[in-house]
């Protein structure tokens, strides 16, 4: 039984492990800023959602694993406000210039 | 063998952000820099275990110490020209360079020849912890072993405040600190900040309660007390309050004077300042922590927001 | 299992010191903005990781800590730094 859920840990960690790669390397390689912001999404939200489902068996309790979903659903909040702010931000700098 | 390599790659990472920030050219750029390294830092503190100073570190570093530099860079943006003309030379900057990389050595030796085991007093903390009634060992010793250390530190900052606030010109004196920040009230930055405001304080209150047994405790509650306040301001849900009010005066020192009132007692009662009678250690230590908290929030919050600069409109 | 999450968090470390180039080259400041929110739930993830991977459990405390703080850098940046004459803050009216 444990080694399936450390299986099951290691599959999502991986996965996630795979969205951060490709938020950064989307990140470095799109053309502009739009475009870039979609990338980030992904490992803000996929990535880091896949890493707390993964270390959610792993947690001690309950309370243990609520706030590891507290902390997802925070940056999940965080990551939609901000990447509001900076894609008016980069229009903005683009009317200007 | 995988720990060292985290270790190692966390350090030469460090090592990298750190002489990236110092020859950056722009501010912003720079303090971009310096808020990742914070970030790192904190992540260099788990892995020593040093989880209660994580916390300050991610608090302060993450959140208020960039939105001060950002602030700061903000409003010096215009003199930026200005500076660059005044670079010094080339000389001058090796001599720096070599003077900076004597005192790296220096350290680096110091540490290398401290003695193993390095002296410590971890287990003087742990025979007498029972007595302070606290389970987690740093806020025994912030508390109870060296609360005159702690008092000394709150008082230190609310002096310091103090000084921001005399930077402001003599006819804005009693006014509001900073600008009115205006937003619309249906956008996305009003929401946010309505939305994680109070998420915002329930967990400032769990880590503040935490504190006795866990890590946490009254400074970084605190802190993540202050940044919701700055975070409602600059949504323009609130205004920073003029620093003439007589509440805000009050509530900025009754954490000092309750600790001092705690101190006193303990004198009467125990014989010195700032000791606890036998069995009153906790609920006298929840009743500092009581009382900084605020008072903590108030001066992180004021130190943010600034000198006054608008004049009150009484 | 612990050797595991260790390199996955060594792992996006990496990757998140890989986005910091973008705050570094990046032309405009959004780009630079997109670097350390990048930074910001990289450093979450690592925090989680190496949490689990040493039994620290203090380490989600740190972890909450900072997914509270995560877009504070950015409003300030958007607050203070941003182009003065337009309110980036406010919704567009539509046209």
């Amino acid at each position: 039984m444990s080694t399936a859920v450390d299986l099951f840990t290691c599959i999502s960690v991986g996965l996630g492990a795979v969205f951060f790669l490709a938020g950064s390397l989307g990140l470095l390689r799109f053309p502009d800023a739009y475009t870039r912001l979609h990338a980030l999404t992904k490992a803000d939200n996929l990535g880091l959602a896949l890493v707390v489902i993964g270390l959610l068996p792993q947690a001690g309790s309950l309370a243990a694993g609520l706030k590891l979903i507290v902390i997802w659903l925070l940056v999940l909040l965080s990551g939609a406000a901000v990447s509001q702010l900076i894609a008016r931000a980069a229009r903005a700098n683009e009317r200007r210039g | 063998m995988i720990a060292t390599a985290a270790s190692a790659g966390l350090a030469l990472l460090l090592v990298a952000l750190a002489v990236w920030t110092v020859v950056a050219r722009d501010a912003l750029v720079a303090i971009s820099g310096f808020i990742a390294y914070g970030l790192l830092i904190a992540l260099v503190w788990v892995r020593l275990s040093g989880i209660d100073v994580a916390l300050t570190e991610a608090a302060i570093g993450g959140g208020l110490t960039g939105a001060l530099l950002i602030g700061a860079a903000a409003r010096l943006r215009s003199t930026e020209a200005a500076a660059h003309a005044e670079r010094c030379g080339a000389t001058t900057r090796i001599v720096a360079l070599l003077l900076s990389a004597a005192v790296t050595l220096a350290l680096v030796l110091c540490v290398f020849a401290l003695p193993h085991p390095a002296p410590s007093l971890a287990s003087a903390v742990q025979d007498n912890i029972a007595s302070t009634g606290v389970g987690n060992p740093i806020t025994a010793v912030l508390l109870a072993f060296r609360a005159m250390d702690t008092l000394l530190e709150a008082i230190v900052l609310v002096i310091a405040l103090l000084g921001v606030w005399s930077l402001g010109p003599d006819r804005a004196w009693g006014g509001r600190p900073g600008i009115r920040y205006t937003a619309d009230p249906n956008g996305i930055l009003a929401y946010f900040a309505r939305v994680l405001a109070p998420i915002g304080v329930v967990i400032a209150i769990y880590i503040f309660w935490a504190g006795a047994d866990h890590p946490g405790g009254k400074f970084q509650s605190a802190t993540l007390l202050a940044a919701m306040w700055l975070l409602v301001q600059m949504a323009g849900l609130a205004d920073a309050p003029p620093i003439g009010r007589r509440s805000l005066r009050v509530g900025l020192v009754v954490g000092p004077l309750a600790f001092i009132a705690v101190g006193f007692i303990g004198s009467f009662a125990s014989g010195a300042f700032l000791s606890y009678p036998d069995g009153w250690a906790k609920p006298l230590i929840i009743v500092i922590e009581a009382a900084l908290l605020p008072s903590l929030t108030l001066v992180l919050g004021l130190l943010l927001a600034g000198a006054p600069a608008r004049e009150s409109s009484k | 299992m612990s050797d595991f999450l260790l390199g996955a968090g060594i792992f996006v470390l990496a990757m998140v010191a890989l986005g910091l180039a973008r705050v570094g080259i990046g032309p405009g400041y959004a780009d630079r903005m997109m670097g350390a929110q990048l930074l910001g739930s990289g450093a979450i993830a690592v925090l989680l990781l190496f949490g689990a991977a040493t039994g620290e459990s203090g380490a989600v405390d740190v972890a909450l800590t900072l997914a509270l703080l995560a877009a504070f850098a950015s409003i300030a940046f958007v607050r203070f730094a941003a182009d003065k004459a337009r309110n980036v803050a406010d919704d567009e009216s539509p046209r």
